[in-house]
């Protein structure tokens, strides 16, 4: 009897601890940003195809690619390719695994740090700002500094200890401490018990968002069912569904966060399963990951979050809310919880969940980076991690100086957590499906499995997934890169900033080097037996 | 919100909840998950100083 007690409990903290792995930003912030950028119901369409066809084939190979490097002994992205492909450029693929965790943990500790400080400014009552829309903007502009570069530096408006700048300081601090000390495990377990309560307090916002009717008598179309129109409907305003899915780039950012949410294509996942034993499921792990994050993010982030913002914000205020992705949920998530019972409390509760939804992410974040360091430079995990915390820390400071509209988390956001994520991604599947090869590949991923994963899988990742990364690649190359290149050309933030990221990756790049030079020398690939 | 919308969104909620549950009939049902699963931040990295 007890050991049938034990067994289910076992089983439950193990759902518990899969589906809520993959929950962060990603889903409640960053998604609704997207999809109202892209006016919802267009933008599902790329987004669910990306699912199918990118997301959850990548996921599964890059478990296995991870697999594959740690049983030859390599854990770091640049190692694992080294082994995986022979050839000389292939360690230097593999930088951009360092650069892109790096990266967004740069600007991602940020965000956490606004959860942080939302949760502490409901739980002292500071977010109480009654009804009317335009505070909650204000709030947000003035807490994170969006009207000059520098603001978030200027503690007369607003008091150190109540700054983004203060909790940003507070986030970082946390994190290095689980990393440095290695306590991540830790907090995995707090979380797999916490990320469930995040979702009933998601659900129980989800209920106050659908029953929010009109607020607003003197302005009627802007109801609950419009908001989820909004959403969902294909087609809106005078563009045609057709002329939505015209567009290059929802393609582009619909695979980004897709990416971004399950944490493909960061070179994180390839990096944790190199550790794993040869006989540990792969299959029914990620693809349990992947339904959690699939659920937080489309049924509750989908849902609360874009439906909410049209109530209280109208067409042209979301619109204006999303220039930036990840503002949408800090404006109108606590307008939300400011028309519930227990609202304060609620608010306190769910931006804390999410910090720790975040912490759980971030603090895997610098683990590839780590694993390049130890393995090929030799170091100790607490010379890395104190080596990280320094470049992290340069990162962070720049993102955080230049806050005028978010530009530099912004341009970040989309260089790296969008077009690198997208490379790296493409780089992987390469690899898998060519390299590597559908009869390895698959053997691979069937080991210890305990799902049978379809065998067409293979072909999705080796002939699929190519086709489809290449195209809207080429198409968004065609479309809109010339704008981009503008754009850095205009604005000096925008410039310094993609200087910055072309910084980090040179590092990178440098990094992988000297370890390739190591590896040259004490793992001659010649001698390896190819199994 | 129009029928296309409504569509869209029933299939779309249902399908990731009916994803979510059948990933947990499958760990629930297979007598070895328990042992064989992990999560990311739960792998031990081995590299503690």
């Amino acid at each position: 009897m007890n050991q049938g007690k034990e067994t289910w409990g076992t089983r439950v903290g193990v759902i518990l601890a899969v589906t809520g792995s993959a929950v962060g930003l990603g889903n409640f912030l960053r998604f609704p940003g997207k999809a109202a950028q892209y006016e919802g119901g267009a933008f599902m369409i790329p987004y669910f195809v990306a699912l199918f066809l990118l997301g959850l084939p990548i996921a599964w190979a890059e478990w296995a690619t991870g697999r594959y490097g740690g049983a030859r002994g390599y854990n770091s992205l640049p190692g694992i390719f080294r082994v995986m492909w022979r050839n000389k450029l292939s360690p230097y693929l593999g930088a951009l695994g360092v650069l892109v965790p790096v990266a967004i943990y740069m600007y991602y500790v940020y965000i956490e740090g606004w959860c942080l400080g939302y949760a502490w400014k409901f739980a002292t009552g500071e977010m109480a700002l009654g009804p009317e829309q335009s505070a909650y903007a204000r709030f947000f502009s003035e807490f994170v500094g969006l009207n000059n570069h520098g603001a978030a530096y200027d503690f007369t408006t607003i008091h150190f200890a109540g700054s983004a700048l203060f909790f940003l300081g507070v986030c970082f601090v946390i994190n290095f401490v689980l990393i440095y000390r290695g306590l991540s495990k830790g907090i995995e377990w707090f979380c797999k018990w916490a990320m469930p309560a995040l979702v009933l307090c998601a659900l129980i916002v989800l209920v106050r968002v659908l029953t929010l009717g009109t607020p607003d008598p003197a302005k009627p179309d802007q109801n609950v069912l419009n908001g989820l129109g909004f959403m969902w409907n294909l087609g809106w305003g005078d563009k045609t569904i057709w002329q939505q899915l015209s567009d290059a780039q929802m393609w582009l950012e619909a695979a980004g966060q897709i990416f971004f949410s399950l944490s493909v294509g960061f070179g994180i996942i390839c990096c944790y399963a190199s550790y794993l034993k040869p006989n540990d499921d792969i299959a029914l792990s990620s693809v349990t990951a992947v339904a959690g994050n699939e659920f937080c993010e489309v049924a509750l982030g989908g849902l609360i979050t874009v439906p909410a913002a049209f109530v209280f914000l109208g067409t042209v205020g979301v619109m204006a809310a999303t220039k930036s992705t990840f503002n949408l949920g800090f404006i109108t998530l606590p307008m939300v919880f400011n028309t519930m019972p227990l609202g304060q409390f609620a608010g306190a509760v769910f931006f804390f969940l999410l910090f720790l939804a975040a912490l759980t992410s971030s603090v895997s974040m610098l683990q590839p980076a780590i694993a390049l360091l130890e393995e090929g430079l030799g170091l100790g995990r607490r010379a890395s991690v104190s080596l990280l915390g320094f470049i992290t820390a340069a990162g962070s400071a720049f993102v955080v100086y230049f806050s005028k509209d978010v530009i530099a988390l912004d341009t970040m956001d989309f260089w790296v957590g969008s077009v690198c994520i997208y490379i790296l991604a493409t780089i992987e599947v390469l690899l898998f499906g060519w390299v590597l090869g559908i009869e390895k590949g698959y053997q691979e991923l069937e080991r210890g499995a305990e799902i049978r994963i379809p065998r067409f899988v293979m072909y999705v990742i080796k002939y699929v997934a190519p086709v489809y990364l290449f195209t809207v690649f080429a198409v968004w190359l065609h479309q809109m890169a010339g704008a981009y290149v503008q754009k850095i050309g205009h604005d000096p933030v925008v410039a310094m900033t993609v200087g910055f990221i072309g910084l980090v990756f040179a590092l990178a790049i440098l990094l992988t080097a000297q370890s390739v030079r190591r590896w040259n020398r004490i793992d001659p690939l010649e001698k390896e037996t190819d199994t | 919100m129009t029928i296309g919308g409504w569509i869209i969104m029933i299939v779309s909620v249902g399908f990731v909840t009916g994803f979510l549950g059948w990933c947990i009939y499958r760990v629930v049902r297979e007598p070895e998950a328990p042992k064989k699963l992990h999560v990311q931040g739960e792998i031990d990295t081995h590299d503690q100083d």
